[in-house]
């Protein structure tokens, strides 16, 4: 047995020791049922490693065969799956509490299924479970290829994709129980915050250490970003989430910052989960998926340098635009706001470098709908970035913020960008690991395109309109300088567009109920590549 | 040697690579997050703001378990309508207790900073059992649950212990009375409420929900709703000095 596997055996059956103890002293049912669902997990991966131990061979996977990488695609393959479950779940549940805000009924008068347990549900799912999931995927795969190493770790890296996953169902399932630091982004209580940070500097490790054992001088760009995420997360969720347990036996804690300076870091964690999570990995999934499909180089390399070092700097410092006119003192929101619309520049040359890489290959977007996908997620990652500079603004904002223009903001950008760049990737990623020629239906992915663009386009025109009318509303008034109408008035005026949203969300489902489908058909009927057949891995280095 | 050149350092060496983005990454947060620990206006103290009593702090919990942050606000801007619409612009001091804070990002319902004192006791426990019944277009959902779970304060001292570990000034005959506190304030005409009282000045004490039986979670989150911006007299403030 490797140390690896005895280490990890033991760690994982104290893990469960603990967690027993745990369950049975809990203050509270909610927090004993994770206490168990902790045991059960760690007993099941303690049984996986013995139980491997015993059917693999007794030399470990060589690093090469015949010279090239030997490939440890089996986490890749897992995160893959994961993640077209975890978007089909989250656009669903997103789609049902947007179905709550136009008929309340819909929260059906239990806890568990009311607005405001259900909307973390639904954050987490598609930003964590479902983005998350897509980036450790990628990241896994294109750190091997462009490194031409195998991930470094035997266990590691399993327990990276199955201990992050297990993080989601720790927190999703402790949302609809009620369990919430109540931090928006940050919801998770600090015992599942500890285990995401065992799970994340592991996952630091592996990429860092493939990195470290690259065959190419030169680091590729796309890591670079991957990298930048990785580091900048870890800093985002220790700095938000310091918080004191009121027992090692209760779920609940206090978080060590309060009032207003608890509100500068949670914003400042906030737009970076925007910043680092949702942008600098998928622009990583850009300068590697894009050139790749269209079978161009990054149109300027100087371009990716000034691109990647000026959005890590400015990102940083655009948290208080979430602030404006609140009680953080001016200058922040000063300082926020000047900083935020800065970050239009770092983000369109982000934008023309993945835009440009498609020089003398703009035909293939008539044939190919996945790259497609791909062109469209940058120009909607366009349009975003320079709605949010808008936003940014203190005289817009103050028209704009506590409104649903937020909303659609933010999902103009989470489904034209990140939702179909992932797609984008999803469907790349798939034909390559499962060895296919190609996806089962390449029309179903134009459906898949044309419909969910249809739904976004409903989805933020919808809130567009309702979240300018809302503002405009709430500061209307009368020829007699009275405050023109009562709250409950402008909520009833977001009736229709609230029904719009909705059915904006269910094309967007419908959408991806047809890319899980057709991902399933490809797995299990498409055409397998011949060994033989296999092209010499193409890397993709950085221009010199 | 072209300046582009140079930054092959960087993309030849992982660990100058990792130095190189953390370095990159801690300046815009220190330069905006640590001046708050130290400012005058982020950390004055303003007359009247006192630390949640026990029952207030479970409501609270409440409230934040539930997340009514998705959808109200307790942050009052310094604008004319707001103002108008719910009272003085909310201050720095207001919320230094908070933990966490719930300024909140979306006002799908109305700000909740002033809600204090504005309905009766009544209104909101009707409201939190079916919000349609006293504003029909409402779109809130219905928390009928509220009123019928038994308030669980087995670990209300302990909770504040925590507080008191990270500042908040909760004192020995605090902690110790922490339970037998929240349910005097939960109980109507409690002799005891006197004592509360001085404990915690202005805690409003009474049986919030209407059910002499037992201690709701309906009393908690009610008595915690009650309390909301109503600890600064703003009678001694100059309410439009600052309006921009």
């Amino acid at each position: 047995m490797t140390f690896g596997e005895a280490g990890s055996a033991l760690a994982l059956a104290a893990l469960a020791l603990l967690s027993i103890i745990v369950a049975a002293k809990a203050y509270t049912p909610e927090y004993a049922f994770h206490a168990y669902l902790f045991a059960a997990a760690s007993v099941a991966a303690v049984f996986a490693i013995i139980n491997r131990y015993y059917e693999r061979p007794a030399a470990l996977p060589p690093q090469t065969i015949n010279g090239k990488p030997n490939y440890n695609m089996g986490p890749v393959k897992f995160a893959t799956i994961a993640s077209v479950i975890w978007g089909v779940a989250g656009f669903t549940i997103g789609l049902l509490i947007a179905a709550q805000l136009a008929f309340p009924w819909l929260n059906f008068d239990t806890s568990w299924f009311s607005f405001g347990r259900m909307r973390p549900l639904h954050t987490s799912a598609v930003i964590f479970a479902f983005g998350g999931n897509v980036l450790i995927a990628s990241s896994f795969y294109v750190v091997q290829r462009t490194c031409r190493a195998r991930l470094v770790g035997d266990i590691a890296p399993w327990f990276v994709v199955l201990g992050y996953n297990f993080f989601i169902v720790i927190a999703g399932t402790g949302y609809l129980l009620g369990i919430t630091q109540g931090k928006e982004y940050a919801e998770p209580e600090w015992y599942a915050d500890l285990f995401l940070t065992i799970v994340w500097v592991t996952y630091l490790l592996v990429y860092l250490g493939t990195v470290m054992r690259r065959k190419e001088p030169h680091i590729y760009v796309a890591n670079w970003f991957y990298l930048g995420f990785i580091l900048a997360i870890a800093v985002l969720h220790l700095g938000n989430n310091p918080a004191v347990p009121v027992s090692l036996f209760s779920p609940k804690s206090y978080i060590l910052w309060s009032g207003v300076q608890d509100a500068l870091v949670q914003w400042w964690y906030g737009h970076n989960a925007v910043g680092f999570l949702l942008t600098v990995p998928f622009l990583a999934i850009m300068y590697y998926f894009i050139p790749k499909r269209a079978e161009r180089p990054v149109y300027s390399y100087r371009l990716s340098i000034v691109h990647f070092w000026s959005l890590v700097f400015m990102y940083i410092w655009a948290g208080p635009h979430h602030l404006h006119y609140t009680a953080l003192p001016d200058w922040a929101q000063t300082l926020g706001m000047v900083f935020s619309v800065m970050l239009w520049m770092p983000s369109w040359g982000g934008m023309i470098n993945g835009l440009m890489t498609l020089s003398g290959a703009w035909d293939k977007l008539r044939t190919d709908p996945v790259l497609r996908l791909m062109v469209v997620s940058i120009a909607f990652y366009g349009m975003a970035t320079f709605e949010g500079p808008l936003m940014s603004v203190k005289a817009v904002n103050s028209l704009s913020h506590y409104t649903d223009w937020t909303i659609g903001h933010v999902h103009a950008g989470a489904l034209g960008w990140v939702a179909y760049i992932s797609f984008g990737t999803i469907y790349c990623l798939v034909p390559w690991l499962w060895n296919k020629k190609g996806l089962y239906s390449i029309k179903a992915v134009s459906w898949h395109f044309w419909i969910s663009t249809l739904g976004i386009v409903l989805y933020i025109s919808s809130m567009w309109v309702a979240g300018i009318l809302q503002g405009l509303m709430w500061r209307a008034y009368t020829s007699l300088g009275f405050l023109e109408y009562s709250f409950i008035e402008t909520v009833e005026a977001m009736h229709p567009f609230y029904i719009i949203r909705a059915l904006g969300g269910a094309l967007f489902v419908v959408g991806s109920l047809i890319m899980a489908w057709n991902i399933w058909k490809t797995i299990t009927t498409a055409e397998a590549v011949e060994e033989e057949a296999l092209p010499a891995q193409p890397v993709l280095v950085a221009a010199e | 040697m072209s300046i582009w050149s140079r930054h092959k350092i960087f993309e030849t060496n992982s660990i100058i690579l990792v130095l190189g983005v953390l370095f990159v990454i801690s300046i815009g947060g220190l330069v905006e997050i640590v001046p708050l620990f130290y400012l005058k206006s982020t950390i004055e103290k303003a007359e009247g703001v006192r630390p949640y009593t026990p029952l207030e702090l479970a409501g609270r919990n409440i409230y934040v378990r539930e997340g009514c942050y998705n959808c109200h606000s307790q942050m009052i801007r310094p604008l004319r309508d707001e103002v108008e619409r719910y009272g003085h612009y909310s201050l720095a001091a207001e919320s230094m207790y908070d933990r966490p804070f719930q300024w909140g990002s979306k006002r799908t319902g109305p700000d909740l900073a002033r809600v204090g004192n504005k309905y009766s006791d009544d209104w909101h426990r009707d409201h939190l059992k079916d919000p349609r019944a006293v504003v029909p277009g409402s779109i809130m959902p219905s928390y009928p649950w509220l009123e019928k779970n038994e308030l669980d304060l087995s670990a209300i001292r302990e909770d504040m212990k925590v507080q008191a570990l990270l500042g908040v000034p909760y004192s020995e005959e605090m902690l110790k009375n922490a339970e037998s506190d929240a349910r005097i304030q939960a109980a109507a005409d409690d002799p005891n409420s006197i004592d509360l009282a001085k404990r915690y000045p202005n805690a409003q004490s009474r049986n919030f929900d209407g059910n002499p039986q037992k201690v709701t979670e309906a009393d908690a989150l009610i008595a915690y709703l009650q309390m909301l911006g109503t600890q600064i007299d703003f009678k001694l403030y100059d309410n439009k000095a600052n309006v921009r």
